[in-house]
């Protein structure tokens, strides 16, 4: 019978897993502590769980999620068992709200005395009682300097029509409204229905000249030369960078998106203790700086800039200069508005 | 005569590339030394090193593999229980229940999935990779069935009868008998299981908790933080595996 070469092929396959991953799933590892993190994609150094685990004689679990609704409805539909997640702050401002999350103990986050200077408060969240800023940045305009000669500053470029069909825009409703607005002189969390609408009308006019809504993969598009003006966030355009040197990033002068993902402790963890201590450690200085040069996103405590090295420090895309940040702007929750928004986005997605 | 066959010819070639042709794309793909899609700067492995060394990829592959091994067991038991013991129903309640079994199959994945999710919640049971794998359970004991079913109908009853003429029990016969004789039809099933787990995406994605990302969670997550061509190496690999997997569970119910 074949069947005997079968069942061995079907073993060998599940040896060759379990022995490069020292079966990480097989049954009888309860006895260790465990630390789950759910988080983004690589979104965390090996390297740096490594060191974690071993200061504190624990495994790390990292699990992935791949968008803010996604953890939210993860968490809302019951799953528990997770420690430490990572949220955007207007989702961070939600799960607060629903009372998804645990409150913080200062006494065990001392990281968190250096964060930037304008982190310190959170809008939602001003005394940091239940989320710590962990990485930050704007949103803006990647382009590229060799096809766009003279350098744009304002939002208006991703209405010329000389870039028509080399344009994206981010896959989110609320920040291409928000740079719709910004460029008219509104506020991006206007709830003013006329003024959406305004917005609306302007994007209309702006669609035949976009080549996609893409918030995924707008890096890709900007450095095979698909697009040569891309809405988006800092670090994938720094990535792109290294793709295509002549590729640069600039928030428009009528100003953009401040961003910040937040580490929270969800208040179903068994382990808020030893989650809070993972906290601290992501927001230890080498810690985060190491992160920073990672992902390219700037790295939330003030502390880690001396352990970053000078090309990400420098990097617009990365780090946004300080002189710019009384032109950002936070998302913030826009009520029953919402619906507006969402209308408008689907009548724009439509037409 | 020969036009028509021809013409015949040349629309099956068109279903064929339409079917394989996005599939050869990607593996190509995974094999280009650039990290952007939309460039070729010629043959690399590199991508297939770096997914070689990716250990939260290779953790997924493990939690993949464990959940397809234990859920295709669970499957099978259930199963080649159900088929079976389906031959000693009479006639119209056989096919009543036969039809019953097959709603897993035919209701859409998400409500199975929404649905085992609000089952779980509702008997306070927390979500781990056990739940993914009762999960994937369910809708594979329908696809065992069938299958199952399809050879049992074909099998001479007499054969029983004469086990039974020289003295075998009820399990002596099933084991003895039907067993070795549904052995083909057991292993395709099996395979076949094996691989829908491997591939499922939606039941996974509603049933896992903490510690139970799977490789098409994975790779889901990972489109966020930028396409690269690990993503690439990685379902090339799957669909190798998958189609030898679907190949062998073929080759096998044909016997």
């Amino acid at each position: 019978m074949r069947t005997k070469g079968i069942g061995l092929f079907l073993c060998l396959l599940l040896f060759l897993f379990c022995g490069n991953t020292a079966c990480q799933r097989a049954p009888g590892d309860a006895g260790q502590r465990t630390l789950h993190y759910f988080t983004w994609s690589d979104y965390v150094g090996p390297e740096l769980l490594a060191e974690f685990e071993r200061r504190h004689g624990v495994r790390v679990v990292v699990d992935t999620f791949s968008s803010n609704e996604e953890l939210l409805a993860k968490l809302q539909g019951g799953a528990t068992g997770y420690d430490v997640t990572v949220p955007s702050d207007f989702m961070a401002a939600i799960m607060i709200q629903q009372g998804l999350v645990a409150e913080l103990d200062p006494t065990t986050l001392s990281n968190a005395a250096t964060l930037e200077d304008h982190l310190q408060r959170l809008p939602f969240d001003p005394t940091h009682r239940y989320a710590i800023p962990y990485l930050w940045g704007t949103v803006g305009i990647g382009y590229d300097s060799a096809v766009v000669s003279t350098p744009p500053d304002s939002w208006a470029v991703l209405w010329d029509p000389r870039y028509k069909g080399k344009i994206s825009m981010l896959n989110d409703q609320r920040e291409v409204f928000g740079a719709v607005l910004r460029s008219m002189g509104a506020s991006m969390n206007t709830k003013d229905p006329a003024l959406i609408e305004a917005a609306k009308a302007r994007l209309l006019v702006q669609k035949p000249l976009v080549k996609a809504y893409a918030s995924d993969h707008y890096d890709q598009l900007l450095a095979s030369g698909d697009v040569v003006l891309a809405h988006g966030w800092g670090g994938p355009v720094a990535r792109a960078m290294m793709d295509r040197p002549t590729i640069r990033y600039v928030v428009p002068k009528e100003g953009g998106t401040l961003w910040a993902d937040c580490l929270v402790v969800l208040k179903s963890s068994p382990r808020k203790e030893l989650a809070m201590q993972f906290i601290n450690y992501l927001l230890e200085p080498h810690v985060a700086a190491h992160t920073a040069e990672r992902l390219l996103f700037a790295s939330a405590n003030k502390a880690a800039r001396p352990f970053v090295p000078a090309r990400i420090l420098t990097n617009p895309a990365i780090y946004p200069p300080i002189d710019l940040l009384p032109r950002l702007e936070w998302m913030t929750d826009v009520g029953e508005a919402l619906r507006i928004y969402d209308r408008a986005w689907t009548e724009l997605k439509m037409h | 005569m020969k036009q028509a066959g021809g013409w015949l010819w040349r629309l099956s070639l068109a279903n064929l590339l339409f079917l394989y042709g996005p599939i050869a794309v990607l593996i190509l793909f995974s094999f280009n030394a650039s990290r952007l899609s939309a460039t070729w700067q010629g043959w690399s492995l590199h991508w297939y090193r770096a997914l070689w060394a990716d250990q939260s990829l290779l953790a997924a592959a493990a939690n993949s593999l464990w959940v397809a091994t234990v859920s295709t067991i669970l499957a099978l038991l259930l199963g080649v229980g159900l088929a079976v013991g389906l031959e000693g129903v009479p006639g119209r309640r056989q096919r009543q229940i036969e039809q019953a079994m097959l709603i897993p199959l035919v209701i859409p994945e998400v409500m199975m999935g929404v649905s085992l999710l609000l089952f779980f919640v509702l008997l306070h049971i927390s979500l781990s990779l056990t739940t993914v794998m009762i999960g994937h359970a369910l809708f594979n004991v329908p696809v065992v069935m069938i299958i199952v079913r399809a050879r049992i109908r074909k099998l001479d009853p007499r054969l029983l009868e004469v086990a039974a003429d020289l003295g075998a029990s009820y399990w002596d016969a099933l084991r003895y008998v039907t067993i070795p004789l549904l052995r083909p039809a057991i292993l395709g099933a099996g395979l076949m299981a094996f691989t829908i787990s491997l591939d499922d995406f939606i039941v996974t994605f509603f049933t896992a908790g903490p510690g139970a990302t799977t490789l098409p969670l994975k790779v889901y997550s990972m489109i966020k933080s930028g396409m690269s061509p690990e993503i690439n190496a990685l379902s090339a690999l799957f669909v190798v595996v998958s189609m030898g997997l679907i190949g062998l569970s073929l080759f096998l119910q044909r016997r």
